[in-house]
């Protein structure tokens, strides 16, 4: 059987969690892929995006998801965050079996405990930020309020705002405070800086650390950005379809300290 | 095909629905067009055809009886140009496989066509007055019957029976719309005119040398005032009642009555019909182009002139109004020859066929392709405004406004917020929604309220006013000894007599000519009703005038009125109106029979009686009645009422089904159309909200709550609209000869609404079921 090692994450929140090493005690994975495919039928051709991959995020770690344009990553953060089906294999969320889930349950599982994050931001814009959050707090087990989920990404001045009235990187912060605030386990990035300058970006991505740090969210981030991978603890590079290289840092950088 | 074009060709197919959608209303339009306009010109065309070429009378006077000689003198007048003096009487019908009696009016003819009113032979050949009981036949008669040239039937005329044989079948411009004493629709079985040689009709009414009736026509231009006066002078001593013209003779105010509705509806409902394609193509064209504004910019930047592209989405909007105008020009060519052909079954013309000439579909094309291009010219307009590098920049997130306090909001639920601020941020485009869907409601209304006008009408006039089985008429006024002899007859419950003149009202320069009827105190079977559905206690004093009267007179009660007696060579008095009553039916007008025989002054006299039968008697009744002399003509309320039911409930069951179906095309058109924009708009949005955990029936919740909103808005001014809808018909009817009672039935608000929100909401779950299968991956990763 395939299991996965687990780090122990170094963020704060996490850390007492019981502290592993490659030889010591594995932690929990809280999120495990087994032999995780994805054929697109179109037409009569088939498209394999993602080909038999196994992986597990564990609890309070941040990792990078690198590779080409069209190499299986977004396909397969949307698999295990239950936005799509499997075509064949196996993803789990603790106990719960993903691909064998209805419809319902699938919905269940994003409201309870996945928080997404997008490129282009999917804010609603008929909301005002801080309405916004409260979208997401209103149906939340234990949320927070969304003043405190805007105050954690630093936009406490900015509540009443639509989002036509803020900038690329005031929108990002506030998915990401709506993506928080329902204090989900694992939170999946696809390309949040992707239309971001790198100032800006430096802002999101401090928001996402600052999230992992003060409450233990395990963190997924896909990016283009090579330079990304120093604030990991983790990095997988996606190629084909498949995980081709997998290496752990021994160190996270903070983002302003990478060079972009 | 160039790369447009193929594109054109793509969009096309892939907004078939919307497409369809948006042609089907304006389809309406165009078929409203044709069937109002064709339907208007082939009666007005025909109608005038037939005046024309069988030289249909200006002007009729009626008289008791004078001599021919009058003739020269008559065509003395300046201004009268032919005239035709005509006996003119009523007779009762006995014939084979009908055991009512029926009515019939019996029209002299000369030896060859008349100068005036002359006939239309449909077939067999004129009467020879040679030979004894000729007659020409109106045709409905002989159709109801199944009478061919050859055939005999029997009458009594002026008391006495003859056999008749049919030797044409005919047409008259008089009787286009040939209806009986006490009918409220044409009954042809019971209703028959015959033109009979003048010699024969003199025999049987003792009028040899004589006649007592005039139709005559005036030279071009000229005005029948300045010919009655002389006219009436000349009539005066033989009893003359006074000349009208054509617009108080029947026949022709059913037809105008007709045209006048048929215009009106030509001017009301293609209009709205357009105006709504309109609003949808400016929707549907808005947001393509939205969505299609980096091609667009691509295709500026290529190279593509802004005059190319606008011409592109042109011709999109041209494939709405192409569709649009064939499947109008079908339908409203198949409603139009049903129209005709209930027409014909109603208006004898010689031939009635649906007018559908090509300028009609010229009018109708043009009208529905000016109102698609006004409804694109902004959208297409903002197509060559957009400068290429403005077109390739992603759109910024649609700006909203916060319309209510935070007070408020904190008890509004983020999703019902998502909906309220997505209408309130295109309120133009909200409200013609709404105004779009309560159009619907509207037509609803004014289709389905004539059922309870009719119910109540049946209510008010068949079973609380005219309460009797029968209406005999005497030939001539008797003493009240008469009334005797119609008790005696079999099966005579009840017989309440009444007398009737021919009057002329007048107040100031104000005057109508109408009957005055007597009714008894204690009458029973006829009670007229007031204004609150009370029967009214008939006043021993003074006038009792209907609605009508009051108010083309412009009389109250306490007014005094005079009344010219026509009956009575003319003399004038000054009478009291002592109240105003409801009726629905002629310009009636009541008094006590002991004030009006005070007014006549020749002592008690009866025309006719109301009679109550012994339904078991009736057969030996009607046998009876056939047999007396002296009954000028009857009418059947039971029969005729019947006979109106069955008329009225086909002729609005049709009507009905034609508005339902309109509604049912507006419902869809516009709330398919705006839900799918929103839809559109809203894609990302939604999936969003699946993204976070909502579930499908919340995301799609969010859409439909906007739609249940605007639908909710739309009902009561739906209703209002209906309400005035229905009044303006209500007075369209208004006429001398018939009102129909203002009278909506709560029901018939919440059916039309009920049919409305069924649609509504069945094109909302079509849409609905594309939010549930929105591809969550797909939408989020495209930029818009
Ligand atoms: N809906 C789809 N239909 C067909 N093929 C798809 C679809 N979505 C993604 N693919 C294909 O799957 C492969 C992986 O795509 P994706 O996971 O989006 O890559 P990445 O995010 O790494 O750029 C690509 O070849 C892409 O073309
Ligand atoms: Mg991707």
């Amino acid at each position: 059987m395939i299991e996965p090692l687990c780090r122990a994450a170094q963020g704060g929140a996490a850390s007492s969690s019981p502290s592993g090493s490659r030889e010591g005690g594995a932690a929990q994975p809280i999120l495990r892929a087994e032999r995780l495919t994805k054929i697109y039928r179109s037409g009569d051709v088939d498209v394999a995006a993602l080909r038999a991959v196994d992986f597990s995020f564990c609890r309070g770690e941040i990792v990078v998801l690198l590779g080409p344009s069209g190499s299986g990553k977004s396909t397969f953060l949307n698999l295990v965050g239950g936005l799509d089906r499997a075509s064949s294999g196996k993803a789990w969320f603790g106990n719960l079996d993903l691909t064998a889930c209805s419809e319902r349950k699938l919905t269940r599982f994003r409201r309870d405990h996945v928080g997404f994050v997008f490129q282009f931001y999917n804010l609603i814009p008929s909301l005002t930020a801080s309405e916004n959050v409260a979208l997401v707090t209103d149906i939340a087990k234990d949320p927070m309020d969304p003043a405190e989920a805007l105050a954690r990404v630093g936009l406490n001045e900015r509540l009443d705002h639509f989002p036509a009235q803020l900038s690329g990187g005031e929108q990002q912060r506030v998915a990401i405070a709506r993506a928080i605030a329902k204090r989900p386990e694992i939170m999946l990035c696809d390309e949040p800086t992707g239309a971001l300058d790198s100032r800006t970006g430096i802002v999101v991505l401090e928001a996402l650390i600052r999230v992992n740090a003060e409450l233990g969210t395990t963190i997924a981030i896909i990016t283009h950005n090579a330079a990304i991978r120093q604030i990991a603890d983790r990095v997988v590079t996606f190629r084909d379809g498949r995980i081709a290289e997998e290496a752990t840092n021994t160190q996270r950088l903070p983002p302003h300290a990478v060079s972009w | 095909m160039s790369a447009l074009d193929r594109k054109l060709r793509r969009d096309v197919c892939r907004l078939w629905v919307q497409i369809t959608a948006i042609s089907l209303v304006m389809a309406c339009g165009v078929a409203t067009i044709i069937l109002a306009l064709g339907a208007y010109r082939s009666l007005s065309e025909t109608r005038s055809a037939f005046y024309d070429r069988y030289r249909f009378a200006t002007a009729f006077a009626g008289l008791n009886r004078a001599p021919l000689s009058l003739r020269e003198p008559i065509l003395q007048i300046p201004g009268v140009r032919s005239v035709e003096l005509r006996i003119v009487k009523p007779f009762i019908i006995d014939i084979e496989g009908m055991s009512e009696p029926g009515t019939g009016i019996a029209v002299s003819i000369p030896d060859t066509q008349p100068a005036v009113n002359r006939l239309y032979l449909r077939s067999g050949r004129w009467p020879d007055s040679g030979r004894a009981g000729e007659v020409a036949v109106l045709e409905s008669f002989a159709l109801a019957h199944g009478l061919q040239p050859g055939d005999r039937f029997s009458v009594l005329l002026n008391g006495k029976r003859q056999t008749l044989t049919l030797t044409a079948i005919v047409l008259s411009p008089e009787y286009v719309y040939a209806i009986g004493p006490g009918d409220m629709v044409p009954d042809p079985r019971r209703f028959a005119v015959i033109f009979m040689p003048r010699s024969a009709m003199a025999a049987v009414h003792d009028m040899e040398g004589a006649f007592n009736d005039i139709a005559l026509r005036l030279q071009p231009g000229v005005l029948l005032n300045d010919v009655s006066m002389a006219l009436d002078a000349i009539l005066k001593p033989y009893g003359g009642t006074g000349t009208i013209d054509r617009s108080q003779q029947t026949s022709h105010a059913f037809l105008d009555n007709e045209l006048m509705q048929l215009r009106a509806m030509a001017a009301v409902v293609p209009p709205i019909f357009l105006l709504l394609s309109a609003f949808l193509v400016n929707m549907v064209l808005t947001r393509l182009i939205a969505l299609e504004r980096e091609q667009i910019g691509l295709m500026k930047a290529v190279g593509y002139g802004s005059i190319a592209i606008g011409w592109h989405f042109t011709k999109l909007t041209l494939v709405i109004a192409v569709l649009g105008i064939l499947i109008g020009f079908l339908f409203g060519n198949v409603l139009g020859r049903g129209m005709t052909r209930l027409y014909a079954s109603f208006y004898s013309f010689p031939f009635l066929v649906f007018s559908d000439s090509m300028d009609l579909y010229a009018v109708a094309g043009a009208f529905s392709v000016s109102a698609a291009l006004a409804g694109s010219v902004r959208a297409i307009v903002g197509v060559l405004r957009l400068t290429p590098a403005v077109a390739m920049l992603p759109p910024q997130p649609v700006g909203y406004r916060s319309f209510l306090g935070r007070g408020v909001t904190r008890h509004i639920s983020q999703l019902n917020l998502m909906a309220i601020r997505h209408l309130l941020r295109w309120p133009l485009r909200a409200a013609m929604t709404a105004f779009g869907t309560s159009l619907a409601v509207g037509l609803l209304i004014t289709a389905l309220f004539t059922y309870d006008s009719v119910a109540f009408m049946i209510d008010t006039v068949f079973f609380r006013t005219e309460r009797q089985d029968a209406t005999v008429m005497l030939s001539e006024a008797a003493g009240p000894g008469a009334l005797s002899s119609l008790r005696r007859l079999p099966g005579v419950m009840r017989a309440e007599p009444y007398r009737s003149t021919l009057v002329v009202l007048r107040r100031d320069h104000r005057a109508r000519r109408l009957s005055i009827t007597s009714i008894a105190v204690n009458a029973d079977l006829f009670r007229p009703l007031d204004k609150k559905m009370n029967v009214t206690i008939i006043p021993p004093v003074g006038l009792l005038i209907s609605e009508r009267v009051a108010a083309l007179l412009e009389l109250k009660s306490g007014d005094m009125v005079e009344v010219e007696l026509l009956d009575f060579g003319g003399r004038r008095v000054s009478v009291s109106v002592s109240a105003v009553i409801e009726s629905y039916v002629g310009l009636a007008v009541f008094m006590s029979p002991e004030a009006l025989d005070r007014l006549i002054g020749d002592g008690p006299r009866i025309s006719g009686a109301r009679l109550a039968l012994d339904v078991a008697q009736l057969p030996q009744f009607y046998h009876a009645v056939k047999a007396t002399p002296g009954i000028g003509a009857i009418a059947l309320q039971r029969v005729s009422h019947a006979h109106f039911r069955e008329t009225i409930e086909n002729n609005i069951f049709i009507m009905t089904s034609v508005y339902v179906a309109l509604a049912v095309i507006i419902t869809f058109g516009v709330v398919y159309n705006t839900a799918r924009i929103h839809l559109s708009e809203r894609a990302r949005e939604l999936a969003s909200l699946r993204v976070l955990g909502f579930s499908r029936s919340e995301a799609s919740g969010v859409l439909l709550t906007e739609i249940i909103v605007l639908i909710a808005i739309a009902q009561p001014v739906g209703w209002l609209l209906g309400t005035g809808f229905a009044w303006s018909v209500v007075r369209g009817f208004e006429s001398d000869l018939f009102r129909i009672p203002f009278v909506i039935e709560r029901a018939t608000y919440a059916k039309s609404s009920l049919i409305v929100v069924t649609v509504a909401a069945i094109s909302a779950l079509i849409v609905r079921r594309r939010v549930d299968r929105l591809d969550l991956v797909r939408v989020l990763k495209t930029r818009e």
